[in-house]
């Protein structure tokens, strides 16, 4: 049995992209061969700026983007799952092992369906439960372990501030009974108070159902707090990976350096070293060659261009890689 | 001296299908020239909205109490009525900017016309010296190719590009007051650094007072002078920012600062507020933090409790009800 339950194997994800239909079709390469693997019962970080190519990731993991090239397997205990070539059959088999949480609560929900409906609606549509007395006890035994109060299972979502209706998309997640869950942003539009509870939340679930998550956000303090690993994307690539503890006290890739030093101190009196990227990150339409990272790094060691340089992830440490071309640089 | 801006005994009450809301009740603030008074709190806590007050921007379900003042240069801007005195404030004296950019421009303007535009509606300009002003502003922020951004549409220009644009398009009519609702919220974070490094550059050099309104108190820490953090509509705390986030004496500030994950202390747990914000029409009697406190010290009702901010420290004021409780 592999003690991994997810395989990223150079993995990639390409759009076809129009700005309208008379310019020509373009390629967007949202993830470039990337290679993970997502130890169960880990709390999998994936930190980027906006357009990085996280959310393309965690989709393709979830069987729902077209995977360009590489392979996606899901180690379940008995069997594994090959995302490339699965049938439609096994697909429905997937579904119940894997779950998204979304980023917006109040986007997510429908509006007209009670509580307990958009709990119950997975079981429904995946024909777990076989009666409605079935459904409910599930429904009511995941809620509770959401802390949702179960009197209110018959209210509509817009009764429910923006941290229970979390708790509502959380529940929904884990009403199938999944192994592995990806959280994208599943924080992010939440008050910080708001954002401990669902954090600890997801933690205390973690440990009761065994769960693995690959969590999705842009906030590396919040990362740095709940995940045990972390991998950081920039433009499709992934250009460092540790242990989170190892990343955030010893980064080496200079865009992680610049990530971190960005964070604004909540110490007044630590005012700002934040080594300041110039411009932005490049359209994903083109990319820069060789470094990807090369437009905006503060101290390129050389011409980090095509031809001179390579690329591609290495193990500078126990667990800890770094694209090569920059394991000493800036 | 006085303060460039006085906000005095200001409460704010909507009109609604389900009654009439308090949103801000018996705010005072001042700020003077050259300082950046940061107001934080949860989504709903009123900081918006005491912003749109100062501009005489809230709709027209809004009521204000009559001895609320609002004074910018000895006059209380609650007491405008006029069209005319209403533009000495909005994109003269004082300037807004918001969280989301696209909000600032008309989408199919192109950017520097309605740069112009704005700039000539406040200073007796001609067309050419609006467009100077206009592209040098740019230019300013740290826009490359001044020039050719001027000619293009708010969507053309990438996000922290729209963000500088709109700082710009604030900064030209050279106003005495900037508030900024949320800059910086919806950059990435290495954008976000950019965006705070401009803002404190022209903070700087242009002597202005900032309002910089954030629910991010690593923002605060590193832009703000004084920060007041609103609760409810109410201000439970305010001071040097130092003050407030080295020794803050709210339970509020405290729990807030709690649940904050702090990149420079991982072993701290996470500790949200318990219990969730009252709906502003049930607000609470008294002190309106009271249904959540963690520890309260009595039964802090109407009646039991006073309220009213003291200052415990020099500039360090706080809910008198609080001063040692929790
Ligand atoms: N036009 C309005 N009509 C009715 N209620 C309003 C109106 N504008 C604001 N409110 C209410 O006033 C309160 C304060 O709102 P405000 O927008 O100032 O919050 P905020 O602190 O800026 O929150 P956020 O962090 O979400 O921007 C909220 O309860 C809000 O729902
Ligand atoms: N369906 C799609 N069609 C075209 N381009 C897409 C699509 N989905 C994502 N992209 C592009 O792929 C890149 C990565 O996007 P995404 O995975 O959403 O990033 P993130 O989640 O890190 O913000 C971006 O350039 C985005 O615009
Ligand atoms: S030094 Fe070169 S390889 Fe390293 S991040 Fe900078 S540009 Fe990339
Ligand atoms: S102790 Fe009383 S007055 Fe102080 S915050 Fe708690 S409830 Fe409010
Ligand atoms: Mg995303
Ligand atoms: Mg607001």
């Amino acid at each position: 049995m592999s003690e991994n339950i997810v395989s990223v194997n150079n993995l990639s994800v390409s759009f076809d992209y129009q700005e309208n239909f008379l310019s020509k079709k373009q390629k967007i390469k949202a993830v470039n061969n990337i290679n993970i693997k997502i130890k169960k019962g880990s709390f999998f970080g994936l930190v980027g700026e906006s357009g990085s190519g996280k959310t393309t990731l965690g989709r393709a993991i979830l069987g729902a983007n077209k995977i360009s090239q590489g392979n996606v397997i899901f180690h379940d205990d008995e069997r594994d799952f090959d995302l490339t070539r699965i049938t439609a059959k096994e697909m429905k088999d997937y579904r119940k092992k894997a779950q998204l949480i979304f980023q917006d609560p109040y986007a997510a929900l429908s509006p007209r369906m009670t509580v307990r409906d958009i709990i119950a609606e997975p079981l429904e549509v995946m024909k777990i439960t076989n009666s409605r007395q079935e459904t409910d006890e599930k429904v009511r035994e995941i809620a509770s372990k959401c802390r949702l109060n179960l009197e209110h299972l018959r209210r509509y979502p817009h009764a429910f501030s923006g941290g229970q209706r979390q708790r509502i998309s959380i529940a929904r997640a884990l009403v199938s009974n999944p192994k592995f869950i990806v959280a994208d942003e599943s924080v992010a539009a939440l008050d910080v108070s708001i954002q401990a509870d669902i954090l600890n939340l997801l933690k205390q679930l973690q440990n009761e159902l065994n769960l693995t998550y690959l969590f999705i956000s842009h906030d590396l303090s919040v990362v740095a707090h709940v995940c045990d690993i972390v991998a950081v994307m920039y433009l499709g690539h992934i250009v460092e990976m540790a242990p989170s503890r190892k990343l955030f006290s010893n980064p080496r890739h200079s865009y992680t350096k610049a990530l971190l030093s960005s964070i604004p101190s909540i110490d007044p009196e630590n005012k700002s070293t934040a080594i300041e990227l110039k411009g932005e990150i490049p359209s994903a339409m083109d990319p820069p060659s060789g470094c990807v990272f090369r437009t905006r790094c503060p101290n390129p060691t050389h011409d980090c261009k095509e031809g001179n340089i390579e690329m591609g992830l290495i193990q500078v440490e126990p667990d800890h890689w770094v694209d090569q071309c920059c394991v000493n640089c800036g | 001296m006085a303060h460039l801006l006085e906000i005095n005994n200001l409460d704010v009450k909507f009109d609604t299908d389900e009654g009439r809301i308090t949103a801000i009740e018996n705010v005072s603030l001042s700020l003077d020239q050259g300082k950046v008074l940061g107001i934080v709190g949860e989504s709903g806590s009123g900081k918006s909205v005491t912003a749109k007050s100062i501009m005489q921007l809230n709709p027209g379900n809004t009521i204000y109490n009559d001895t609320a003042e609002i004074i910018i240069d000895d006059e209380n801007v609650l007491k405008f009525t006029s069209k005319n005195d209403l533009k000495k404030i909005r994109g003269g004296k004082v300037s807004m900017i918001f969280q989301e950019p696209m909000a600032s421009f008309a989408p199919a303007i192109k950017i520097g016309y309605q740069m112009v535009e704005q700039l000539m509606l406040h200073k007796p300009l001609d067309k050419k010296e609006a467009k100077n002003i206009s592209i040098d502003m740019l230019n300013r922020v740290g826009i490359a190719d001044a020039e050719k951004r001027f000619n293009q549409y708010a969507f053309e220009l990438s996000g922290g590009m729209r963000q500088r644009a709109m700082i710009a398009m604030a900064l030209s009519t050279m106003p005495k007051l900037l508030l900024a609702d949320e800059p910086t919220t919806a950059l990435d974070v290495t954008i976000q650094a950019q965006v705070i490094n401009l803002m404190k550059d022209i903070i700087k050099e242009f002597n202005m007072g900032v309002i910089f309104i954030t629910h991010d108190l690593g923002v605060i820490a590193q832009v703000a002078d004084d920060v007041a953090v609103m609760y409810l509509g109410s201000v439970v705390e305010k001071g040097p920012v130092n003050e407030i986030l080295k020794n803050p004496k709210h339970p509020y500030t405290k729990g807030l600062l709690n649940a904050l994950p702090d990149i420079n202390n991982l072993d701290a747990p996470l500790k949200p507020i318990p219990g969730n914000i009252p709906s502003p029409l049930d607000r609470p009697s008294a002190c309106v933090f009271r249904t959540r406190c963690p520890n309260p010290t009595h039964d802090c009702k109407e009646g039991n409790i006073e309220m009213g901010l003291i200052e415990v420290e020099p500039g360090h004021w706080v809910d008198q009800c609080c001063v040692n409780c929790g």
